[in-house]
């Protein structure tokens, strides 16, 4: 899911590194090329057939001169990307507390079977009778993540949790339209929201209307009250909200909305949260996504594939995009065209969603079970409660009380010390730790957003903390300028964001500053 | 638990340090009407051996295309992945990083993304590449809606060579996002006259090259029909080995360019996930979806690569957001990248010819069977044939003779039964002289 840490920053100029090597190398931290920078013409790194001797039948639209593309052997290539991977911070090697985000352990169990020759090597449109075992898997899928819900349909296809948005929220506008009342155009999304809900609410034609967070970080159920009518589509809100914490009076909400005719969304990126323990449905609920990469584990891959199936409430159901599978006398069956009795609103991808996703996520759920999904749930909730504990004196939580699966802090506790909340995570990184969310929910001033998930022991948390407590302290002992020069320790320092957005330079050219600017 | 590292006596500790009795008090807020007291009903947890029993008893209930002699292609291809790719995808600073917000942690993320974008640029001609979609058809949404901002007109003018569900998720986006569309008859020749149907309030002439039945054609004329009217000209291409060989959309002055990028460093999937590309002219560069990365220095003055322009992104602008993708597909885009690296100038335009012999090849082998006919007039790796029955019945028939046919016109239009007889038929470099053979023998025999 976004994080709201796009605000660009220019550095101050920063002592430079102090070792200088003949190779630019820095023991373990190897100065890369491009790939473009280091290809030779007729060089490559798989070898081929010789095509066979045919007759051309490209109707004269073959390609005239080169492409562009470097000549690498295979050990080069093996050894750029390995060299580039030793760059990125990950999950496999620390603590990555990005809240929102869910970075939880990603089991290797679920790549090994989403590599099954059965499972990856089958095409989309092979005949279905060829395919029963995948359409079962789904239908398997389908069927935890109704339950785990609560929730009577699903449409598996939207490929990342803002397409799950855009599928959740078409679904309410379809049965509106079926309602006669395209008048409904309002959607409510609260100030903390992420900034997919109203960037998907503004693409369906919808207009957003902000509401507010009381002091307590919770909707403010007088004002969204206030806000209701008959022009209202929907209320888009996440739960666990984006501070961390649940609405209480989510069923309350619900049942104001309701009874004013609006259906209500649920951005389900909190879900690992409240799984095996809260079911949506019970909460009054229409639509959620769910985002297989955070609460069911499937890689985030340096930003993707996500994979974002949404759960339907019985007003919604007839609504599920195409296609869906479907379990008869015959076997299962993959639904690809309008059938009676539903109203698919379209299509929302090529195929039938993200099946490598699916494969992985369902392994998850295969080895946790009922009672390790609520375990999980759990133990997030419990670490992230531990961490709030064991900081509140020296950092300031934004808001009272516990937290669900992330904890939310502000920067009074930064104040006056010249040091800001991106300083502090930069400061987080020499450390060896991944930064927190930073800057997000908006309605928390300098927000540090912190998610430990349930993967970390209390040893690694206690040694996240007594970083934290460090650098607090460090702050408040007046050394700005070791923040404002972090990290130093990283193959790169801070970088020009200014710059990048000034003058763009998105792509190699082999006339480019490239080069020079390495050097 | 395998991944549940507490033991008792952790969560025992870590609540007294909270201050709570037990775990239910952190979850007070929770509605007493939605506290759920015991696990929900789904089977317990399991180890490693149960668990992939299980799977592989799913998996064991497929016939994968490798088993085969698999002609299927219609916007998915079978194409070898070499092992180093999926070897490198899987080192876990790739596999379980986030999205390179803290760029300082994510060179290797965000240097990858430049060169994946270099390279989507190279082979379309175009002069600036995003850092990838969901798919090709989101992409091809994302197209119209990036079309509908520029020119400030919201029609959309569909090809009949497009495919079907590229056509489909257009329309989801433009019945729901609110702009219109114009969508050709399916085309199978390759006879449309497109520049005829643009008008005034024409946005864009979305276009796939080569179409869904494989027929190749010279979109100059087109494009400058497009521009003439105001429109701009969106090229989708599914199957973009063909890139290797043809003439880039590039270079006849397409205005966005998308695709499918699955055949190259990704699996079949089952039709997922894979990576939409998207490229486009430098001058759009503000009116692009998705994620970009782009070349910086930092404070030592060393060239680095941080995520940029995102002044168009839903985190920041929110309602006014280009778009609200707040993904790409990283991992995929990796293994894109991984694959073309590999193959370099030499490879992969040896891998296009190879692709259209085979195809050549077996065009010809098919061609002779009586009642058979070759539609193509020109073709890259993959051609339509029209059989004298119904094709749908045929590929079935076909399955129990080890042969996967390709993909029945029925299939993608069910609602046209005067497609139904077509067959359309992908070859790859993965095919042998002998599936070919078989496929041959076979079909002469069904047919």
């Amino acid at each position: 899911m976004d994080k709201s840490q796009g605000r660009i920053s220019r550095p101050d100029a920063g002592p430079t590194a102090e070792i200088v090597t003949a190779s630019g190398h820095r023991g373990l931290q190897i100065e890369e090329l491009l790939i473009f920078e280091q290809g030779v013409p007729g060089r490559s790194g798989v070898d081929l057939p010789e095509p066979p001797k045919v007759k051309d039948r490209l109707n004269g639209m073959r390609r005239q001169g080169g492409i562009g593309l470097p000549g690498l052997s295979e050990p080069q290539v093996m050894r750029h990307f390995t060299r580039l991977s030793q760059k990125n911070y990950a999950i496999d090697s620390g603590l990555y507390p990005l809240g929102s985000c869910t970075m939880k352990h990603n089991p290797r169990l679920n790549e090994k079977m989403a590599r099954l020759p059965g499972l990856a090597d089958i095409h989309p449109l092979q005949p279905v009778k060829t395919v029963q075992g995948a359409l079962a898997l789904m239908h398997q899928l389908a069927h935890w993540l109704k339950t785990l819900t609560g929730m009577p349909a699903v449409a598996l296809t939207p490929g990342a949790g803002a397409h799950g948005e855009f599928c959740g929220m078409i679904a309410i506008r379809a049965a509106l339209d079926a309602r006669g009342q395209q008048a409904r155009r309002r959607v409510l999304v609260p100030e903390s929201a992420h900034g997919t809900n109203p960037a998907t609410a503004a693409s369906l034609g919808f207009e957003v209307d902000s509401i507010p967070a009381d002091a307590r970080g919770r909707v403010d159920v007088a004002a969204f009250k206030a806000k209701l009518g008959p022009d209202v589509a929907a209320l888009m809100l996440t739960n666990p909200n984006t501070c961390g914490l649940f609405e209480p009076d989510i069923v309350e909400i619900a049942q104001a909305l309701h009874d004013a005719g609006g259906y209500f969304y649920c951005d389900g990126a909190n879900f690992n949260a409240i799984a095996g323990r809260v079911r949506p449905a019970d909460l009054g609920i229409d639509a959620m996504h769910i985002n297989l990469h955070k609460t069911f584990s499937t890689p985030h891959g340096g930003g993707g594939p996500g994979s974002g199936p949404v759960v339907f409430s019985e007003a919604l159901a007839p609504y599920v995009p195409l296609p869906y599978v479907v379990h008869g006398k015959d076997g299962f069956r993959l639904v690809e065209t309008r059938e009676s009795g539903a109203e698919p609103f379209g299509r929302l991808k090529t195929f039938h969603g993200q099946m490598g996703m699916f494969v992985r996520a369902l392994t998850y759920m295969l080895s946790h079970g009922s009672d390790g999904i609520r375990q999980a749930s759990e133990d997030a909730v419990l670490n992230a409660n531990y961490l709030l504990a064991r900081l509140k004196d020296v950092m300031t939580p934004a808001f009272e009380g516990p937290c669900m699966h992330e904890c939310l802090f502000d920067d009074r506790f930064l104040k006056d010390s010249g040091v800001s909340t991106l300083d502090f995570a930069k400061a987080l990184i020499d450390e060896g730790f991944h930064p927190m969310t930073m800057y997000f929910p908006l309605v928390v001033h300098g927000a540090l957003l912190v998610e430990p998930t349930e993967s970390e022991t209390k040893a690694a948390l206690d040694e996240f903390v007594a970083s934290l407590r460090s650098l607090a302290a460090r702050a408040k002992a007046g050394e700005a300028a070791a923040f404002h020069a972090a990290p130093r320790l990283t193959p790169r320092r801070r970088l020009d964001e200014t710059r990048a957005a000034r003058q763009p330079v998105l792509r190699w050219k082999p006339s480019g500053t490239s080069r020079q600017a390495a050097e | 638990m395998r991944y549940l590292p507490h033991t008792e006596a952790d969560r025992r500790a870590m609540l007294q340090a909270i201050g709570a009795a037990s775990v239910d008090e952190l979850y007070r807020d929770v509605p007493a009407s939605a506290r759920r007291k015991d696990p929900v009903d789904l089977p317990p947890h399991q180890g490693e051996l149960a668990v992939e029993r299980e799977l592989m008893a799913l998996a064991s209930q497929n016939r994968p295309a490798g088993s085969m002699a698999s002609f299927v292609g219609a916007g998915a291809y079978r194409h070898h992945v070499p092992a180093s790719v999926d070897h490198l995808i899987q080192r876990g600073e790739f596999l379980t990083s986030y999205t390179p917000y803290q760029p300082e942690v994510a060179q290797g993320t965000l240097q990858m993304l430049f060169e994946f974008q270099t390279q989507v640029a190279l082979i379309s001609g175009m002069e600036v590449a995003n850092a990838s979609m969901y798919d090709g058809a989101t992409s091809a949404a994302e197209a119209v809606l990036m079309a509908n901002r520029v020119t400030r007109r919201k029609k959309a003018l569909l090809s009949g060579g497009l495919h079907p569900h590229y056509r489909e998720t257009v329309e989801t986006y433009g019945r729901w996002g609110g702009f219109d569309i114009k969508s050709a008859a399916p085309d199978p020749a390759g006879t449309e006259d497109l520049a005829a149907l643009i008008d005034g309030e024409t946005s864009c002439v979305v276009v796939q090259n080569p179409s869904v039945f494989g027929q190749i054609r010279d979109l100059s004329a087109l494009a400058a029909a497009a521009q003439k009217a105001g429109a701009l000209l969106v090229v989708v291409v599914t199957e973009v080995v063909s890139l290797g060989l043809l003439k880039p959309p590039g270079a006849m002055g397409c205005d966005i360019f998308v695709g499918e990028g699955q055949s190259i460093g990704n699996a079949l999937n089952f039709g997922g996930p894979y990576v939409g590309l998207f490229a486009t002219r430098e001058k759009y560069v503000r009116q692009m979806p998705g994620r970009l990365a782009g070349e910086t220095v930092d404070v030592d003055g060393r060239r680095g690569w941080v995520l940029t322009l995102s002044t168009r992104e839903q985190h920041i602008r929110r309602e006014k957001a280009t778009s609200n993708i707040c993904t790409n597909a990283g991992l995929c885009a990796l293994s894109f990248c991984i694959h073309l690296s590999l193959l370099g100038e030499d490879g992969f335009t040896q891998l296009a010819q190879l692709n259209h012999a085979r195809a050549a090849q077996l065009a010809e082998k098919l061609g002779t069977i009586k009642g058979v006919t070759v539609l193509n007039d020109s073709f890259f790796n993959e051609f339509t044939l029209k059989l004298p029955k119904p094709a749908g019945p045929v590929v079935d028939r076909l399955v129990d003779k080890g042969v996967l046919a390709g993909v029945p016109g029925s299939r993608l239009w069910p609602d046209r039964p005067e497609l139904a007889d077509h067959l359309i038929v992908a070859a790859t470099e993965t095919n042998t002289d002998a599936d070919m053979d078989l496929y041959a023998r076979a079909l002469a025999e069904v047919l």
